[in-house]
């Protein structure tokens, strides 16, 4: 059981999404190059959160054509685990391996603090550990997480169960209250049709200890491990 | 030849930014301002021209220079920039 953590110039996660699944969950993780062109014998692969290429153009446009992204969509066309966090996400969007987009939070501030997410569904292998309806507190940190897509995109993702997460109160009201940054529907994180592709604003590597804050993160890599077939020490 | 290439956010997506440059004129003191949307604009110098280079350029501002999800984009060609 193995997991690759892949590095972008301009990744700033990295190390906190490697602390998580190695030192927290006891997972054997490598770290990838994004000049690397293999990822070959991975169970779990992520895109961790940060400000890859500078956000030039837009947040993720020039990781996408990074020479590693080829061999992440091929893995992931063959059903191998994908996590995008914070500017993940944004990468899996730019590579049309998520529908919609990313774009500048209505406020045009930074946010950088901890939400209540609503578990939407979890007949997929990032939430099966969770209940629907659950809430969890993991923290945001981002400019562009502001959730777009036409509304005939949203209309499938709520058709098919692809919404995971929506931003909510304590209690697991979603309403415009609880929308930090705009996104459509209180949209906090995705998967795709085929449920092994899955992005998310909220940083859940942060939120991987108590002494952190909270340990709400756990229940996603738990979940992970779990559709893994690994039973999960944390 | 030189290319100017237009990024605009697209009308049906809003544009936070766009509104915010708005209410700063308005505070400059001109609140005609009705609406302001804000994009990129580049410009690329190419060597070579032909067909077959406007249909790469097309392909580059659609996969690269913009995002059709939230973006439309506007391509130019400089007249006059021809190189031989």
């Amino acid at each position: 059981m193995k997991a690759a953590v892949i590095r972008f110039p301009g990744s700033n996660c990295d190390q906190d999404c490697f602390f998580a699944l190695n030192r927290v969950f006891g997972l054997a993780t490598d770290y990838v190059w994004h000049k690397d062109t293999a990822l070959a014998g991975y169970d779990l692969v992520v895109l961790p959160g940060g400000f890859s290429y500078g956000d030039y153009l837009r947040c993720g446009a020039i990781a996408r054509f990074s020479p590693i992204m080829k061999a992440v969509r091929e893995y992931a066309d063959a059903g191998g685990l994908l996590i995008g966090i914070c500017n993940g996400f944004q990468i899996l969007a730019e590579s049309r391996l998520l529908p919609g987009a990313l774009v500048r939070n209505r406020s045009l501030h930074f946010i950088c603090e901890h939400r209540f997410l609503r578990v939407e569904a979890v007949d997929n292998p990032f939430l099966n550990r969770a209940v629907t309806g659950q809430v969890l507190n993991i923290p945001i940190a981002h400019g562009e997480g502001n959730y777009t897509a036409d509304e005939a995109t949203l209309d499938e993702l709520d058709r098919n169960r692809q919404v995971l997460l929506r931003y909510s109160d304590a209690l697991g009201c979603v309403s415009d209250a609880s929308n930090p940054n705009g996104s459509a529907r209180n949209i906090a994180g995705i998967c795709n049709a085929a449920r092994n592709v899955f992005g998310l604003m909220p940083h859940p590597e942060r939120a991987c200890g108590a002494s952190l804050g909270s340990a709400d993160g756990n229940i996603i890599f738990r979940s992970i491990l779990n559709s893994l077939g690994v039973s999960a020490a944390a | 030849m030189k290319v100017h290439v237009t990024v605009m956010p697209k009308k049906s997506v809003l544009d936070p930014q766009g509104v915010a440059v708005r209410d700063a004129i308005a505070h400059h003191g001109f609140p005609q301002a009705r609406s302001v949307r804000v994009g990129k604009f580049m410009e690329i110098e190419v060597a070579g021209a032909g067909a077959e280079v406007e249909e790469r350029l097309h392909e580059i501002c659609r996969d690269l220079l913009s995002n059709p999800v939230i973006e439309d984009y506007e391509m130019r060609i400089e007249a006059g920039g021809e190189q031989h």
